[in-house]
């Protein structure tokens, strides 16, 4: 294990009318097995033993599964490790010394709440548009009479592993939806039982997605690159396919 | 969302639950918090379900997320729902080993890893040679060599349990000496790597993210951690709490998992509660009382605002000299030290002793920065931690109370000639559901019977 010192510039602002602004902190000494979060977590305590007001950021499972946290870090949405949301990212990936600015991740559909915090309901509205399945599952006997492929099912399954952490739209120069919808739409479109209502679905979902300000897909692929749970952009193709689909 | 897209759900998020409205011993509401603006609001309610999650993180280390707090358990306990087994906590042994005084929760790896991977620690105490380079015959395969027939796949407790006695016996791997290794080289060479990595690859990708090793070239270090508790709020099979109206699902009640829960099996729970049993069960309920006759004008919500707005005001004007933090993690110490994997009466009577004392010093010396009027994630742990202060003192009672190895927990008062957990069923077969009688009281325990017709209670053996 090693210590090293951060200069962090922070991004600071009190509430969503607040202009905000960046705020210089020097990290401490910081062991290099700590998390991200640990690093702020004792930033927090400094601050608040100084009088001074911590820093406010989202985070709850700290295993990278419930979709929570999230930050951007020198410029990348969860930092600049691959397949990582910020809570996973560790101390040992950073050097002495190094300036790290760190900001919510920033969207016309996603409001800065807090300093670090965003409101994502947007996500929540793009869902309850049409994201699942409108009758109630069967039994395990249901179930088990509808046979689907290895291949398909593990395709459905990987579209799932979705968080809705948002760095997908953080990292987009549009501010698009398009991959966490793409993975809704792909989940649900690959599955048997999502094929009833597949074309209403995904007509309702782009649009709330339009209306509820996200861009539209310019093929950066920064999403995919940010994703830190390997969403494919396969998965907005298979949107647009749908979408296409849909209007026939 | 569908049921929100129809119009029969409506979701509150970031507010939080901050007390139970019982009315003529009926539930019926709840306070919350608004977490973005502060506001303390009302909600009334025929009926009122919690499905709150456990209390692991009492222990403030746990494979818990950093919410999961005990506040609307303990506050409906306070409002006289009985509280069962609350020390039957499951302390599990695949989790990734603490690295230092800020670490804010533990991980866990899956016990699937078991099947394949062996665990040993080296022979010699105080061995700080790497894994690669203490030869076959320096190594304790300490399972396989205990227990022949079980080996790596003895339950949880015992696996824990006996990675605690290596530890204790200076035996123990890493910087800490509080882990041992997880070694999945034999498995590498019977089944291929590829074939590993088809298996766990998503958790050696977890494992390598949090310590830098990877797990197909370096042993894992493990070491147990808090997980599932079992305990919870006293349920019917209608899941319904001694409170009538107060329904409680998943790990918030005690209801079925016994003494050690086993694995996958919470999944299966929160499933058959919430999608089986609370849509066949709560409409009886409601078919018996005239729903309708309260709304949040009764008397009962005013005087439950003001208690709530009462707690918010003491942590923040308590204007102390140490964070909530701190004072979380000196809780969590005093449960892990004398309540955690083993027990004993000296122990648990320290800890009776300190808990108490802490609170007191908590309610003093607290510093709770910013305002009660808008996002104050500060003020939001202080009251939960709060609460886990009040709460953990049950825990105690309750394991000074069962003085038995049952399940999960070795008291070590009562063990086999061979150091194993043994069960007392002449004296302790039962539930010890436990009723508030206030603060700094002594709660009063009821014994629900265990009645097994089927089955005979047997001493486990797994050598």
């Amino acid at each position: 294990m090693a210590t090293i010192n951060l200069k962090l510039k922070v991004w600071r602002q009190k509430n969503h009318n607040d202009n905000g602004g960046f705020q210089d902190y020097d990290s401490g000494p910081v062991s290099t097995d700590m998390s991200f979060l640990e690093m702020l977590d004792v930033l927090n305590e400094r601050l608040t033993l100084a009088g001074d007001e911590p820093i406010a950021f989202d985070h709850d499972c700290r295993e990278g599964i419930c979709g929570m946290c999230g930050a951007m870090v020198n410029g990348y949405a969860h930092g600049r490790e691959k397949s990582t949301t910020l809570c996973q990212l560790h101390m040992r990936h950073f050097k002495d010394g190094e300036t790290v600015v760190i900001e919510p991740f920033r969207a016309k559909a996603f409001g800065v709440i807090k300093d670090l915090i965003i409101d994502r309901s947007a996500f929540d509205h793009i869902i309850t548009a049409g994201g699942y399945i409108s009758i109630n599952t069967g039994g395990a006997p249901d179930g088990n009479t509808t046979a689907i492929p290895q291949e398909i099912a593990e395709k459905a399954l990987d579209a799932s592993a979705c968080i809705g952490c948002g760095a997908c739209v953080a990292a987009c120069p549009n501010a698009a939806a398009m991959l966490f919808t793409g993975a809704k739409i792909s989940q649900l479109a690959l599955l048997p039982q999502g094929n009833p209502e597949r074309a209403k679905r995904v007509k309702s979902m782009m649009s709330r997605m339009g209306e509820l300000g996200f861009g539209n897909c310019g093929n950066e692929r920064e999403c995919e690159a940010s994703c830190p749970k390997n969403i494919s952009i396969r998965n907005i193709a298979r949107l647009n396919r749908e979408f296409i689909r849909a209007a026939f | 969302m569908r049921q929100v897209a129809a119009g029969r759900v409506k979701i509150h998020a970031r507010s939080e639950i901050m007390d139970i409205v019982v009315v003529d011993g009926h539930a019926k509401g709840v306070i919350t918090r608004n977490l973005l603006t502060g506001q303390i609001e009302r909600h009334a309610a025929d009926a009122v379900i919690l499905a709150t999650g456990g209390y692991g993180n009492t222990y403030c280390l746990s494979t818990n997320a950093m919410g999961s707090n005990v506040t609307a358990a303990w506050r409906a306990y306070k409002r006289g729902a009985a509280y069962a087994n609350p020390c039957f906590v499951q302390i599990h042994p695949t989790c990734i080993p603490v690295h230092g005084e800020h670490q804010s929760k533990l991980t866990l790896m899956s016990e699937s890893l078991r099947n394949d991977g062996r665990v040993w620690v080296p022979k010699k105490a105080g061995d700080t040679r790497t894994p690669a380079e203490i030869p076959e015959n320096e190594r304790d395969y300490y399972l396989e060599n205990k227990y022949p027939r079980f080996g790596n796949l003895v339950p949880r407790d015992v696996a824990s349990r006996n990675a605690k006695e290596q530890c204790d016996n200076g035996k123990g791997v890493g910087k800490s000496g509080l882990a041992v290794y997880l070694d999945l080289s034999d498995a590498i060479e019977r089944s291929g790597e590829a074939e590993i990595v088809r298996r766990y690859g998503n958790l050696f990708e977890m494992y390598e993210k949090i310590t830098g090793e990877d797990p197909l070239k370096v042993p894992m270090r493990i070491y147990p951690a808090v997980h599932y508790t079992m305990g919870g709020l006293w349920v019917d099979y209608n899941l319904m709490s001694s409170v009538p109206g107060l329904f409680v699902l998943g790990e918030a009640n005690f209801s079925d998992h016994g003494a050690n829960r086993l694995g996958a099996s919470a999944l299966m729970q929160g499933l058959a509660d919430g999608y089986f049993v609370i849509p066949a069960t709560i409409g009886n309920y409601l078919a018996e009382i005239s729903p309708g006759k309260v709304d949040t004008s009764h008397s009962k919500f005013a005087e439950c605002e003001d208690e709530v707005k009462d707690k918010i005001g003491r942590l923040l004007a308590a204007n102390g000299k140490h964070t909530v933090n701190e004072f979380h993690r000196k809780l969590g110490q005093i449960m892990w030290n004398y309540c955690g994997m083993a027990r004993n009466r000296a122990g648990l009577e320290k800890a009776l002793y300190e808990i108490p004392k802490l609170r007191e010093e908590f309610w003093r010396d607290v510093n709770v920065p910013g305002s009660g009027d808008d996002l104050n994630q500060s003020l939001e742990r202080a009251g939960r931690v709060a609460d886990f202060m009040e709460f953990a003192e049950l825990i105690v009672i309750d394991a000074l109370n069962r003085n038995e190895s049952c399940g999960c927990h070795l008291r070590e008062e009562s063990q086999t000639a061979e150091n194993e957990a043994k069960r007392d069923d002449e004296h302790f077969s039962y539930v010890a559901a436990w009723e508030y009688k206030g603060l700094n009281e002594t709660p009063s325990l009821h014994k629900e019977p265990l009645v097994f017709e089927n089955i005979q209670l047997s001493q486990r053996n797994y050598k």
